[in-house]
C-alpha cells in the first residue's frame, strides 16, 4: 500500500497530540432555495484514545461536518473550506482515491440505522471481512476468520455460524454490534460514531455503550461520538463539544461544560432535560423558539433570537456581532466570564435540583 | 390466557387522583396471526403482542406505559382507542362495555376518546389547511361550537401556542414542534375526557421536546383530561405520569405510583430499565452512583416467548420455578399500596448502587475482565 499504510505497532506515545485536527471548516449546500451553510467556522481536535462528544439538536451542522471528514458528502453541490488534517494528511484536497485508502482503514464510522447502513444482499460475515481484505491484503479465509473473531468480541453468541447470517436475521442490538465489529475490523485510529444508539432501546443501549468503551481502551481509537442526548454524552465523552446552528457554541472537558456550563444554550439544553432525578413540581424550562433554519441564519450570534440573557450585555452586540469561540475551554458568547460564573450559579443550577 | 383474567381486581386510585375509573382494561390481549407455507398460506403462530394486561385509568389522571420496543405498549394503545379488535379481554369505558363495540355504538365515545401520534409528520394530512384538520373532528361529529368551527379552531390554536392566524397555512409549513402542537389541538378538539399519547414527544429535538411535554402537562392539569402516556423515556414518562406501568413483551411486570416505580422498584426489569438510562451526574459527588445492570442480549420474539416468566431468560435472579409458574401481578410484602409486581424473587426496593455490578452481557463480561 501506499504511504497510507499503518506503521507496525501501536501508535507511540509521541503521537499523543491531535490525531484528527479540524480547522475553521466551512461547509455549505447548494438548494433550490440557496445555499444552505450547515458547518460555519468550525475548529476542534480529537486524540488518540480520547472520545470527543459532539451534542447538538438537528441542523446544528454535527453530522455534516463528520461526513465531510471521510468525504461522503456529494461535491457536485458542497462547498468545503478550511482544513481537515488527519495524522498530518489534509483532506478536502485529498483525492478520492486517497480517501478510499482511509475509509474503513485509518477512519471508520458507525452509523446510526443499522439494518440501513448493512447491505442485505451479503451475508454479514462478508462484510465484514471485506474492509480487512482491502486494507490488509489479507486473503479471504484469513479475513473470514478475523470477521468471526471480531463477531465474537462484540458479543455476537456463535460468530462462526451467525457471520454466515444476512443482517435480516440479526437484531437492532446484534446489527448495531455487526456495525462495531465491521468498524473496528482494520483496527482504525479513529472512529466516528453518529447518533450510533438513538435507534435502541435503553437496555441495549446500555450495553452498547459499555462495549464502545471498553473496545476503545483496547484498541486505542480517538472516538468522535455525535448525540443529541446530554445523558449518553456524559456517559462516553471525555471532552464536549456542543453545537449549534453550524457553529460550535461551547467546549470543554466532560466535567466542566456539564457541571459548569457557560453557554445560555447549554444551560438551556440542561434545563429542559427531564431527568430520573429531577424536581417534579417545576415545569421543564424549554427553551423558546425552534432552531433557525440553515438558509438565513441570525445575524450576530445564531442563539440570539432564543436567548433571554441577550439583555445583560447590553447594546446590540449579540445581534451585530458574532461572538468567537476561543481554544480549549471556552463559549461562544458576549456575556463576561463573571456574568457567566454568577448567571449559572445563581440562576440556573437552583432549576437543575 | 384464560389464567390473567382471574388475577386480582384493578388497583385503588393513587393519591393525587380522586376521580373514579374512566377507563378499565381487564386481561386485554391480542395475537396477531403469522401466516406461512405454499401454496396455501396457513396461520402458523402468532405474535402475543400484548398478552392479557389490567390497567385502570382514572378520570383526570396521567398513566404512563413505558416499555421497549416491541413489549406492546403501543399495541395497547391502539386496543383502547379500538383501531385494533383485541383477541380477547375487556376493554370497560365510563361503565360501558367497547370491546367489541360496532362502528355505531363507538361513534359518540369516540370524540371522547383522542390520540396523539408520534410521528408528526405522517400524521397531518399534508394537502388540508391546519383549520381543516382541527376542525375534522367536529365535521364528523357534527358538532356546532358557539362562535362557529373557524373560532373554536383559532381558540385552539392558542391553547397549543400557535399563531391563531396561521388557519389557513399547510403542515408543511410549520416545524416538528409546530406540527405535533397541531396534533395536540386537533385531539382537543372534541374536548375529550380520556386521550391517549403513543410517543408523543419522541420524534423531537431535545429543546422541543420540553415544550411540548408542558403543554400535555398544561392541558391535562387544567382541562382534568385523562392521558395514556406511552413512551420509551423514563425520565419524561416520569415527569408527567401520576402512575406508571412497565411493560415487557406483552405483559404488565409493575405497576405503582410514580415514585413507588422509580424508587423504590421491585422487578429486576424495572431496576435494569432505570440503570440503563444514560444519565447526567449534576451532583458534586461522583461517589454516589446508581446501580449498574446490563443485560444479555436483546428482548426475544414475542412469537414464541419463554414460558413462565417472560423475563427469565435475561434475569439474573431466575431459577426452576420462573420457567414453569409464571408470576402473578400482585402487591408483594414490602410494596407500597398500589405498587403491584409480578415477579417470584423481587429485588430490594432501592436504586443506589450494588455492592458488586451485575454485568451479564458475555462481551462486556470478558472486556472487562481483562
Amino acid at each position: 500500500m501506499t504511504t497510507l499504510t499503518k506503521e507496525a505497532g501501536a501508535p507511540s506515545p509521541a503521537d499523543a497530540g491531535a490525531f484528527l485536527s479540524v480547522r475553521d471548516l466551512h461547509v455549505s449546500f447548494k438548494t433550490e432555495d440557496g445555499i444552505v451553510r450547515a458547518v460555519d467556522g468550525l475548529s476542534f481536535d480529537v486524540q488518540r484514545g480520547k472520545t470527543l462528544g459532539i451534542v447538538g439538536e438537528s441542523g446544528s451542522g454535527k453530522s455534516v461536518t463528520n461526513l465531510t471528514i471521510l468525504g461522503l458528502h456529494n461535491p457536485m453541490f458542497t462547498t468545503v473550506e478550511g482544513e481537515i488534517l488527519l495524522d498530518g494528511q489534509e483532506l478536502t484536497t485529498a483525492r478520492e482515491s486517497d480517501l478510499e485508502k482511509l475509509r474503513g482503514n485509518k477512519v471508520a464510522m458507525i452509523f446510526q440505522d443499522p439494518l440501513t447502513a448493512l447491505s442485505p444482499y451479503y451475508t454479514v460475515g462478508r462484510q465484514i471481512a471485506e474492509p480487512y481484505m482491502k486494507h490488509m491484503g489479507a486473503s479471504k479465509k484469513v479475513a473470514w476468520a478475523r470477521a468471526v473473531e471480531m463477531l465474537g468480541k462484540v458479543g455476537i453468541p456463535n460468530p462462526k455460524e451467525r457471520a454466515k447470517d444476512y443482517p435480516h436475521q440479526f437484531s437492532g442490538g446484534m446489527r448495531q454490534r455487526a456495525m462495531i465489529a465491521m468498524a473496528l475490523v482494520c483496527d482504525p485510529d479513529l472512529l466516528i460514531a453518529d447518533e450510533p444508539t438513538t435507534a435502541l432501546d435503553v437496555t441495549v443501549q446500555a450495553q452498547i455503550l459499555d462495549l464502545l468503551k471498553d473496545l476503545q481502551q483496547e484498541f486505542g481509537s480517538g472516538i468522535v461520538f455525535i448525540t443529541h442526548d446530554l445523558g449518553v454524552i456524559a456517559d462516553m465523552a471525555d471532552d464536549i463539544m456542543v453545537m449549534y446552528a453550524g457553529n460550535a457554541v461551547e467546549r470543554g472537558t466532560t466535567n466542566e461544560v456539564l457541571r459548569s456550563p457557560q453557554h445560555p444554550y447549554t444551560w438551556g439544553l440542561l434545563n429542559s432535560m427531564p431527568r430520573l432525578d429531577s424536581d417534579l413540581g417545576a415545569p421543564l424550562a424549554p427553551i423558546p423558539g425552534a432552531p433557525p433554519s440553515l438558509l438565513n441564519p441570525p445575524s450576530g450570534c445564531r442563539f440570539h433570537p432564543r436567548c433571554t440573557f441577550q439583555d445583560r450585555v447590553g447594546g446590540t452586540r449579540c445581534v451585530t456581532e458574532r461572538p468567537l469561540l476561543a481554544p480549549d475551554r471556552a463559549s461562544a458568547c458576549h456575556l463576561t466570564a463573571d456574568q457567566k460564573r454568577s448567571i449559572f450559579i445563581e440562576e440556573i443550577k437552583p432549576r437543575l435540583g | 390466557m384464560t389464567e390473567d383474567l382471574v388475577l386480582p381486581a384493578p388497583r385503588d386510585a393513587a393519591p393525587e387522583v380522586s376521580g373514579d375509573p374512566l377507563l378499565v382494561v381487564e386481561g386485554l390481549t391480542k395475537h396477531f396471526p403469522v401466516k406461512g407455507g405454499f401454496p396455501i398460506r396457513r396461520t402458523v403462530g402468532a405474535v402475543q403482542a400484548v398478552d392479557g394486561i389490567d390497567l385502570t385509568v382514572h378520570v383526570g389522571e396521567s398513566f404512563g406505559l413505558v416499555g421497549e420496543s416491541g413489549c406492546g405498549k403501543s399495541t395497547t394503545g391502539r386496543l383502547i382507542t379500538r383501531l385494533l379488535e383485541p383477541s380477547a379481554g375487556k376493554i370497560t369505558y365510563s361503565g360501558q362495555d367497547i370491546t367489541h363495540a360496532s362502528r355505531k355504538q363507538l361513534a359518540p365515545i369516540r370524540s371522547e376518546i383522542q390520540m396523539i401520534f408520534q410521528d408528526p409528520y405522517s400524521s397531518l394530512n399534508p394537502r388540508q389547511t391546519v383549520g381543516k384538520i382541527i376542525s375534522g373532528p367536529m365535521e364528523i361529529n357534527g358538532i356546532q361550537p358557539a362562535g362557529g368551527r373557524e373560532g373554536r379552531v383559532r381558540e385552539l390554536l392558542e391553547i397549543v401556542g400557535l399563531n391563531p392566524e396561521h388557519y389557513n397555512r399547510f403542515p408543511h409549513e410549520f416545524s416538528g414542534g409546530q406540527r405535533q402542537r397541531i396534533g395536540v389541538a386537533r385531539a382537543l378538539a372534541l374536548e375529550p375526557k380520556l386521550i391517549v399519547a403513543d410517543e408523543p414527544v419522541s420524534a423531537l429535538d431535545v429543546s422541543i421536546q420540553a415544550q411540548v411535554v408542558n403543554l400535555l402537562q398544561e392541558v391535562q392539569r387544567e382541562l382534568g383530561i385523562a392521558f395514556l402516556f406511552i413512551a420509551h423515556d423514563l425520565a419524561v414518562v416520569r415527569h408527567f405520569s401520576h402512575r406508571v406501568a412497565v411493560m415487557y413483551l406483552g405483559k404488565i411486570i409493575e405497576v405503582g405510583d410514580r415514585d413507588s416505580i422509580y424508587t423504590r422498584p421491585r422487578h429486576p426489569y424495572t431496576h435494569a430499565l432505570l440503570s440503563a438510562v444514560p444519565e447526567v451526574n449534576l451532583g458534586d459527588d461522583e461517589t454516589v452512583g446508581r446501580e449498574r445492570i446490563r443485560l444479555a442480549g436483546d428482548v426475544p420474539s414475542p412469537i414464541n416467548p419463554p414460558t413462565g416468566c417472560r423475563f427469565r431468560t435475561r434475569c439474573w435472579k431466575a431459577q426452576d420455578k420462573c420457567a414453569t409458574e409464571e408470576p402473578p401481578l400482585i402487591q408483594i410484602s414490602g410494596n407500597l399500596a398500589g405498587h403491584l409486581t409480578a415477579c417470584h424473587f423481587p429485588e430490594e426496593p432501592t436504586i443506589e448502587a450494588r455492592d458488586e455490578d451485575i454485568v451479564l452481557d458475555p462481551a462486556l463480561a470478558a472486556l472487562e475482565e481483562s
